[in-house]
C-alpha cells in the first residue's frame, strides 16, 4: 500500500541578502494513512518549513527548489508541488490541515472563533445552510472538549486561555475531517499541565477520526509519547528516521545520540549534558558532514564528504546520516 | 479590541463625546432641513434685501432677499453630502492600491508606490482646482474629483497595515484552511487594518468640507442658487461692511463643523489605538 504522504528529496531555500539559506536540504520522508510521525530538531533545523512547504505556505524569500511532496487523493496520487492553485486549495485544509505554535496569532483577532470555523466548513463544504454550518462548527468545538462550546464560538480569541485557543485551532483544522494533520509545536506555547492534555486529545482524535499525524516538536519526550516513528533533523537534513522505540533505545547517529543523553533524566546528578558547539549557518555549510564540528566521532572522511542517509544494516526501518553510526545502544 | 471597548474609551472623551453631538445634531439637520427651514433657500424676496437677524429672519437675509437661516439648512446637506461621499471614494480606491501593494510586494507595490509618490507631490487643492476649471463645477464633480485626488493618504496607511498583518500566523492559517487571495485580503487581513482607515476618514471629512467650502468661496463650488456654507460666505465678501451676518453664521458653521470633526477623528484615533495618544 502506498504511504499517504511522500516527500520526496524536498529543497527549501531562502535567497537572503547573505546567501542562500538551504533551509531544507534533501528531505525525504513518509507518513501511512492513519500513521503517526514525529520530526525533531533544534530552532534552526528546518522542521517548520519542511511541514510548511508540504502546503506550499513558504513566504517570501523562501522557495521550494527542488523536490516532490506525493499526496494520496483517493486512488490516484497528486505531486502538491505542481498542483494547480485551485485544487491545492481543496487540499489544504479539506484534505491536509495544520495546526500552529503560538495560538494567539494564529487566529484572526477581530472574528469569533464560530465565525472562523465555519469559515473553514465554508470553504470545503459547498451547500451547506448556514444553520448546518452552524451545527458543524459546535460538533467540532465538542469534539476537541471544550466547555461549553456555544460561549465559546461566540468569543473572540483575546477572551480565551491559551488551552482554549489551542483546542479552536484543533477544532478549526479538524472542521473538514483531513486525512493528515500537522501540528508544528502545537504545545510549546501553552503550559505543562495543558500540553499533556492537548496532546492526549491530538491521539485521541486521531484514532477517533483515523488520521495521519505529523508532529514537530523539539520536545523529546513528546515524541516518545506520541508517535510511532521519528525523523530527526539536523540543518536542513534528516539525520536519522525510525521507529520511535528502536530510535530512542539505540540511536545510531551520533547527534541523535548526544540529544538524548542530553535529556535529564530523575537520575541526573549535577549539570545537564549538552551538545557542545552550536547549528552551523545554513548560508554557509561546512564541506562535507554538517554536525562535523560537533561531532564526537568526526574523522577526515566526514570533513570530505558528506554522508548520505544509509539503512541500518540489521534493517527495521532505521535510516542514519553518518559514516560511522553506533551500531549499539550501549 | 472590539467595540464596546472603544465606545467606553471614546466615552470618556469629553471633547469627542461633544463633537459626535454636534456631528449628529448636522445630521438631523440635513435630513430634516425641509421642516426645519422656515421658507425657501431660494426664494427671491426684493423688498426684503440685506435685513439684519430678526424675528422674521432669524439670520437676517442675503442681497436677494433669501432668508440666510434657510440656506445654512439646505447647506448642510451639501456639506455632509461632499464630506461623506468624497471620502467613501478615496477611501475605497485607497483601500484597494494600498492593499494590493501591500500584500502582493515586489513590481505592484513599486507601481502603485510610485504612483502614490507622484499624486502626493502635487498640492491637492490646487489639483482639484485645476480640473474642475476643466470639467466644470458641480456637485457631483466635486464629490468626484476630491474623490480620485485624495486617496495616497489611505492608500499609504492601507499599505503599512498589510505590510505589518501579511506574515502573521492567522493569515497563513487563512490559505491553510483553502482560502482564496481575495478572501485573505479582504476578509482577513482588511478588517484588521480599518482601524486607522476609520480614524483618517474621519478627518478626512472634515477636510472634504472645507475643500468644498474653499471651492464655492472661490466659485468653483456648487453653482448658485443652490445654497452651499461656502457660497453664502463668498456672497458676503462685496458687504462685509454692512452685512456682518452673511459672513458670521457660514463662517461659523464651516468652523464649528470641521472641529467636531477633528474632535471625534482623535477621540477615536485615543480610543483605538492609546498609544497614539500625544
Amino acid at each position: 500500500m502506498n504511504p499517504l504522504l511522500t516527500i520526496d528529496n524536498l529543497q527549501t531555500h531562502f535567497f537572503t541578502s547573505n546567501g542562500v539559506v538551504k533551509a531544507v536540504d534533501g528531505v525525504s520522508l513518509s507518513i501511512p494513512a492513519g500513521g503517526t510521525l514525529g520530526i525533531v530538531g533544534e530552532s534552526g533545523s528546518g522542521k517548520s518549513v519542511t511541514a510548511l512547504s508540504i502546503l506550499r505556505l513558504v513566504s517570501e524569500p523562501g522557495r521550494i527548489v527542488g523536490g516532490r511532496i506525493l499526496f494520496q487523493r483517493g486512488k490516484e496520487t497528486v505531486d502538491l508541488l505542481s498542483l494547480p492553485q485551485d485544487k491545492l486549495r481543496d487540499v489544504r485544509g479539506g484534505r491536509i490541515a495544520m495546526v500552529f505554535q503560538e495560538p494567539m496569532t494564529s487566529l484572526n483577532p477581530v472574528f469569533t472563533i464560530g465565525n472562523q470555523i465555519e469559515e473553514a466548513v465554508a470553504l470545503h463544504q459547498k451547500g451547506l445552510s448556514r444553520s448546518d454550518r452552524k451545527a458543524k462548527v459546535i460538533e467540532s468545538l465538542s469534539l476537541v472538549r471544550v466547555p461549553d462550546p456555544d460561549r465559546v464560538a461566540a468569543s473572540y480569541p483575546h477572551e480565551l486561555s491559551g488551552g482554549m485557543r489551542q483546542r479552536a485551532m484543533i477544532a478549526m483544522a479538524l472542521s473538514c475531517r483531513p486525512e493528515l494533520l500537522i501540528a508544528d509545536e502545537p504545545t510549546t506555547a501553552l503550559d505543562v499541565t495543558i500540553q499533556a492534555q492537548v496532546l492526549a486529545l491530538l491521539n485521541e482524535l486521531r484514532e477517533k477520526l483515523r488520521m495521519a499525524l505529523i508532529l514537530i516538536t523539539h520536545d523529546l519526550g513528546i515524541i516518545a509519547e506520541t508517535v510511532d516513528s521519528v525523523a530527526v533533523m539536523y540543518a536542513g537534513k534528516v539525520v536519522e528516521t525510525g521507529p520511535t522505540k528502536d530510535l530512542f533505545a539505540a540511536p545510531r547517529h551520533p547527534y541523535t545520540r548526544a540529544l538524548l543523553k542530553a535529556l535529564p533524566t530523575l537520575k541526573t546528578e549535577g549539570r545537564l549534558q549538552t551538545i557542545p558547539g552550536t547549528v552551523p549557518d545554513l548560508a554557509d555549510l561546512p564541506r562535507g558532514c554538517s554536525y562535523q564540528d560537533r561531532c564526537e566521532k568526526v574523522q577526515d572522511r566526514c570533513r570530505r564528504e558528506d554522508p548520505k542517509l544509509e539503512s541500518a544494516s540489521g534493517g527495521g526501518g532505521r535510516e542514519a546520516r553518518c559514516f560511522f553510526p553506533y551500531n549499539e545502544g550501549a | 479590541m472590539n467595540f464596546s471597548e472603544i465606545w467606553r474609551q471614546f466615552c470618556k472623551n469629553k471633547l469627542a463625546v461633544a463633537g459626535l453631538a454636534v456631528v449628529l445634531l448636522l445630521f438631523a439637520v440635513a435630513f430634516l432641513a425641509p421642516a426645519l427651514s422656515p421658507r425657501s433657500p431660494t426664494a427671491y424676496d426684493l423688498d426684503s434685501i440685506l435685513l439684519a437677524p430678526s424675528s422674521a429672519h432669524p439670520l437676517g437675509t442675503d442681497e436677494e432677499g433669501r432668508d440666510v437661516l434657510a440656506r445654512m439648512i439646505y447647506g448642510t446637506r451639501i456639506s455632509l453630502s461632499v464630506g461623506f461621499i468624497s471620502v467613501v471614494l478615496y477611501v475605497a480606491i485607497g483601500i484597494v492600491l494600498g492593499a494590493l501593494a501591500g500584500y502582493f510586494g515586489g513590481w505592484t507595490d513599486i507601481v502603485i508606490s510610485r504612483l502614490i509618490e507622484i499624486m502626493m507631490c502635487f498640492p491637492t487643492f490646487f489639483l482639484i482646482l485645476a480640473v474642475l476649471a476643466f470639467i466644470g463645477p458641480s456637485l457631483v464633480n466635486i464629490m468626484a474629483v476630491i474623490g480620485v485626488t485624495s486617496w495616497p493618504g489611505i492608500a499609504r496607511l492601507v499599505r503599512g497595515e498589510f505590510l505589518k498583518l501579511r506574515g502573521q500566523d492567522f493569515v497563513t492559517a487563512g490559505k491553510l484552511v483553502g482560502a482564496g487571495t481575495g478572501r485573505i485580503i479582504f476578509r482577513h487581513i482588511l478588517p484588521n487594518s480599518m482601524a486607522p482607515v476609520l480614524v483618517s476618514a474621519t478627518f478626512g471629512i472634515a477636510s472634504s468640507i472645507l475643500i468644498e467650502s474653499s471651492l464655492s468661496f472661490l466659485g468653483f463650488g456648487v453653482q448658485p442658487p443652490t445654497p452651499s456654507w461656502g457660497e453664502i460666505l463668498s456672497q458676503s465678501r462685496d458687504f462685509m461692511d454692512i452685512a456682518w451676518w452673511l459672513a458670521l453664521f457660514p463662517g461659523l458653521a464651516i468652523f464649528l463643523s470641521i472641529t467636531a470633526y477633528n474632535l471625534v477623528g482623535e477621540g477615536l484615533r485615543d480610543a483605538i489605538d492609546p498609544r497614539m495618544k500625544i
